[in-house]
């Protein structure tokens, strides 16, 4: 093994990027092309990096690998990197989708192209820092720190709403952090460090782990975003920049569960067990509501939104059954969903790109100019509702399997949502795609141009290659949540077993 | 027996009286020579807080002590004392432009602010409540007049009056205060209080109340805030950076020396009302903010919410307390020093504006000053990864650990609503249309403004010195 510090090379190698962008001078048409040019080439080397750590990953150790430890704060808190099973996944996930939002706004961003390129790759590096941090202060800074470029997305390049959608995205999931910090800071107090591997192994009284479980949950479950919180979301995904939803829905939702896997279930398992039906109930009545909600939208991101919040309720209900193919159907349906959810954004911003409109009854008969989007989106649309085949199904499929051992009624009010999704995203579909193309305005709208195949292509051989052979993302994160799932279960019997001891 | 064994050694208190002489020897100069020496008396005193500034770090290293006890130089004076003087140097160097209009060439000003801040450092010394009733009128007096400074404008003399005739009132409490504890312990050394006091009896905590609210006032923390606003509008812009900056440190430097060392053993007493004040503070600073229009007035209702979350760390009573207001006041004079210089920037045509629509679209007309203006406003809702976040993280660090949940929650929800209102000057200059050009940035103010910027943006890269700084400045008060 060499010795360079793969982690912070992938990790900064963005904001090296953004400096670049930022000596770029001037509005004109060649200093913009220069912009987007560098920013592309930013994140396909990021991405190369970032297969490296794939390569050298060593999936048969639970344990986290690439660590790098230096000393920052004060002598608890350092600055310590690296990943496991469950974050590796994450962080390829980042890498790999940032090329396509890129390319996704090379033609429709046409304002203030550097300054939007730079809040991407300064966004990149916070992301993958936030996901390959082992300190629960560096975790905070990189995970509130995307606020910053996020809410200027939104504001700057946003929707007519842009305003309105910032600031609710902001202040939403600002208030929730805060909450989390205040339980940063009493864990610091507990164990008299924030490193997270210790953390995991060492025992936090069973009343400070209700108090910080409740903390964190406030925190991811805004990010998440799980029913009654997920309001923010609706508003952000339409006001968002095509690439700006791409990241919020593939990425920036993923730490919310990526939180509940890292932190909650190891750190506070009693709390973990105690809350379960809380849980349980919030992801059940998330998938069947916004379900409905989402058959009643007309606007395209508005549904897609909706339809997000609805298979965030299956990695809830995953993560928290705490079981080995819960755990795992969760993290394989929060990658799943990031590349599905993504390349659903990229349809929707293709055709808004044309039409300037997201409003389903604006369209109608796409297939008989637009064969291959038609092809495309039937694709992304399927893995929406979770046919078997697609990478949708495995981990919806996974998530129901585990929590069916742990709970029943749950596991059929949930699977209720199957069907739900089905209807309301082939009503999408046959209101955009089919029919007779009656509406003078999209007679002359054109299919899909060689850069946008570029872009979908990728994740429609992705999203069928995981739903047929999903043993690449399963193997990778196999060891680190077993691990998991056993010391959660060893935590959970000690008590109970303490219990009917007395 | 002569004087020096008598313990009055001159050494600890050699910066002070090279400040004081200076002080005096410029006014000389501006006095003989006239207001056409203004400039020059400036630059004096720039480079005379420089030499200060290196004295008081030459010092032999430990505590010293002089004047009997009533006069201290610990880590924690030399932490505070330092930063002071940055943020009065730094008020200078921010007032050249406001200096060189011939109608307002006013010499004493600059020597105005010497005093002042001899009196801050004076202050932030005080073993005694002697020493601190001296340090605080110094200071005071000199801010009085300092406030009213613009003379043909009805506005700052206003602003000056009102804050004269509200701070001697608050002056007459602290001092009714201090007679009040000096007499139920017959002594006015912290030391003899801290060993007089082992019980609260009514009459020390009627005591402790009235100095706490003078020194509130000072702090400009809830319910003491009043004339801030309108002080803070109604002065000429430098002297508002001035006020929100030095003086602060200073009045906080005292309240933190004052409950610790002089009340440790009646913690739970004094506990109380810090922690009113603390939450008081912040929940007003946020909500009183978000209506604002003007951007001084923003800013003052921000200092007093910022004050609020500083006296977090203090409420808790601990080592880490101390540095939690240490590592906060620290980092909030860069963050105010850098807002200030933008808002003094902001020239359209010769005029200073000051509603914050004017800075519409500032990010279109003028990116690098919107950009830093945008990183302070995040730090200053503490966000991370900017300095700010630092900030608060030590002081709600220290809250957590005293138990003051409660406390800490308020104290956190309150920022976000804080954020509301910096969010709200972002979205004036990103989101909106610019407005017509702005006129360039002096050369004085760009370098303020980078200098705090940078530190504001790359704090988190290096916070290591700053903060262990700030942790032996606050073990050496216990």
């Amino acid at each position: 093994m060499t010795t360079w510090p793969i982690l912070s090379v992938v990790t900064f190698l963005p904001t090296v990027g953004a400096l670049l962008v930022y000596l770029v001078r001037g509005e004109d048409q060649a200093a913009q092309r220069n912009v987007r040019w560098i920013a592309l080439w930013t994140t396909l080397v990021t991405f190369a990096v970032s297969l490296i750590l794939v390569a050298r990953f060593d999936p048969s150790q639970a344990d986290f690998q690439f660590v790098e430890k230096a000393p920052w704060l004060a002598n608890a808190i350092t600055y310590h990197m690296g990943v496991d099973g469950i974050s590796l996944p994450f962080v390829i996930l980042t890498t790999a989708l940032m090329p396509f939002c890129i390319l996704a706004s090379w033609k429709s961003v046409k304002v203030r192209v550097g300054e939007y390129m730079m809040a991407f790759l300064i966004l990149e590096t916070l992301m993958v820092g936030t996901f390959s941090s082992l300190d629960l202060v560096l975790f905070y800074l990189f995970f509130e720190g995307g606020l910053i470029p996020m809410f200027l997305i939104i504001g700057i390049w946003g929707g007519p709403r842009r305003v309105y959608a910032s600031f609710k995205f902001f202040l939403y999931t600002f208030l929730g952090s805060v909450l989390m910090l205040l339980a940063i800071m009493a864990l610091y107090w507990n164990a008299g460090t924030t490193d997270i591997p210790t953390l995991m192994h060492s025992a936090v009284p069973r009343s400070l782990q209700i108090w910080a479980w409740l903390a964190f949950f406030a925190s991811f479950a805004v990010k998440m975003p799980m029913w009654p919180v997920h309001t923010w979301l609706p508003d952000a995904h339409v006001e968002a920049p095509t690439a700006g939803s791409v990241i919020l829905a593939a990425i920036l939702l993923k730490m919310g569960g990526y939180g509940f896997l890292r932190f909650s279930l190891p750190m506070f398992p009693l709390a973990s067990q105690y809350f379960a039906p809380l849980i349980f109930s919030l992801s059940v009545i998330a998938i069947i509501y916004t379900s409905l909600v989402a058959l009643m939208q007309e606007d395209m991101k508005k549904l897609i939104a909706y339809s997000s919040v609805g298979h965030m309720g299956f990695v809830t209900m995953g993560i928290f059954a705490g079981t080995t193919q819960g755990v795992a159907g969760g993290v394989f349906q929060m990658i799943s969903h990031g590349i599905v959810s993504g390349a659903l954004f990229l349809c929707v911003g293709i055709v808004y790109d044309r039409m300037h409109t997201r409003e389903i009854a604006a369209y109608g008969g796409l297939v008989n100019r637009m064969p291959l989007y038609a092809l495309v989106f039937l694709v992304f649309t399927m893995a929406n509702v979770g046919l078997p085949g697609t990478s949708g199904f495995v981990g919806e499929f996974m998530t129901l399997i585990g929590t069916f051992k742990v709970s029943l009624p749950t596991t059929v009010f949930a699977t209720t949502g199957v069907i739900l999704s089905a209807a309301y995203a082939l009503w999408l579909y046959r209101k955009v795609v089919f029919g007779a193309l009656v509406k003078p305005s999209l007679a002359t709208i054109k299919d899909l141009t060689w850069r946008e195949s570029v872009t979908l292509v990728p994740l429609v051989v992705l999203t069928i290659f995981f739903g047929v052979y999903p043993k690449p993302i399963l193997d990778v994160s196999a060891a680190s949540v077993q691990q998991l799932v056993d010391n959660y279960n060893t935590a959970v019997t000690a008590v109970k077993a303490a219990a009917l001891m007395q | 027996m002569s004087f020096e064994s008598a313990g009055y050694q001159l050494l600890p208190v050699l910066p002070e009286l090279v400040l004081a002489v200076g002080a005096m020897v410029l006014l000389m100069v501006g006095a003989f020579q006239g207001v056409r020496t203004t400039g020059l008396i400036t630059t004096l005193a720039v480079v005379l807080l420089v030499i200060v500034g290196v004295l008081e770090l030459t010092l032999p290293a430990g505590k010293l002590v002089t004047f009997n006890g009533s006069f201290i130089v610990d880590d924690f004076a030399r932490f505070l004392k330092i930063l002071a003087l940055i943020g009065s140097g730094a008020t200078l160097i921010l007032s050249a432009e406001f200096l060189a209009d011939t109608s307002r060439r006013i010499f004493e000003y600059s020597i105005l602010v010497l005093l002042s801040t001899l009196g801050m450092m004076v202050l932030i010394s005080a073993g005694d409540l002697i020493a601190l009733y001296l340090g605080l009128e110094l200071m005071s007096l000199a801010l009085y007049v300092v406030a009213a400074s613009n003379r043909d404008d009805v506005k700052s003399t206003e602003a000056g009056l009102k804050y004269f005739v509200l701070g001697a009132l608050s002056s007459g409490m602290l001092l009714y205060g201090a007679s009040l504890i000096y007499g139920f312990t017959g002594t006015v050394s912290f030391a003899g209080i801290a060993a007089a006091v082992k019980s609260g009896s009514i009459g020390i905590v009627f005591g402790i109340v009235f100095l706490l609210a003078g020194l509130c006032f000072k702090v400009s923390a809830v319910p003491f805030h009043m004339w801030t606003p309108d002080v803070y509008e109604g002065a000429p812009t430098p002297v508002t950076a001035f006020f929100a900056s030095a003086p602060k440190v200073a009045a906080l430097a005292v309240f933190t020396r004052v409950t610790l060392t002089a009340f440790p053993g009646i913690v739970p007493q004094w506990q109380q009302i810090v922690v009113f004040v603390a939450i008081a503070s912040m929940a007003l600073g946020s909500f009183a903010a978000i209506g604002q229009t003007n951007i001084k007035r923003l800013m003052a209702y921000s200092s007093i919410g910022h004050m609020g979350f500083a006296l977090v760390g203090l409420a808790s009573g601990t080592a880490e307390g101390a540095q939690g207001v240490l590592v906060y006041i620290a980092i909030y004079v860069a963050m105010t020093l850098g807002a200030f210089t933008v808002i003094l920037a902001m020239k359209r045509n010769g005029q200073h504006v000051e509603n914050i629509s004017d800075f519409a679209g500032l990010s279109r007309t003028n990116p690098m000053v919107a950009f830093i203006f945008a990183m302070l406003l995040f730090s200053l809702a503490g966000v991370p990864p900017l300095a700010g976040f630092f900030g608060k993280f030590y002081v709600f660090v220290a809250a957590i650990k005293a138990n003051l949940f409660t406390l800490a929650v308020i104290g956190v929800v309150t920022s976000v609503i804080g954020a509301y209102y910096y969010l709200s000057i972002v979205k004036v200059m990103y989101f909106e249309e610019p407005l017509p050009r702005l006129d360039p940035v002096r050369v004085e103010l760009r370098a303020v403004l980078a200098i705090a910027g940078l530190f504001n943006l790359f704090f988190f890269v290096y916070p290591g010195p700053l903060v262990s700084m700030a942790s032996a400045a606050a073990k050496s008060l216990f």
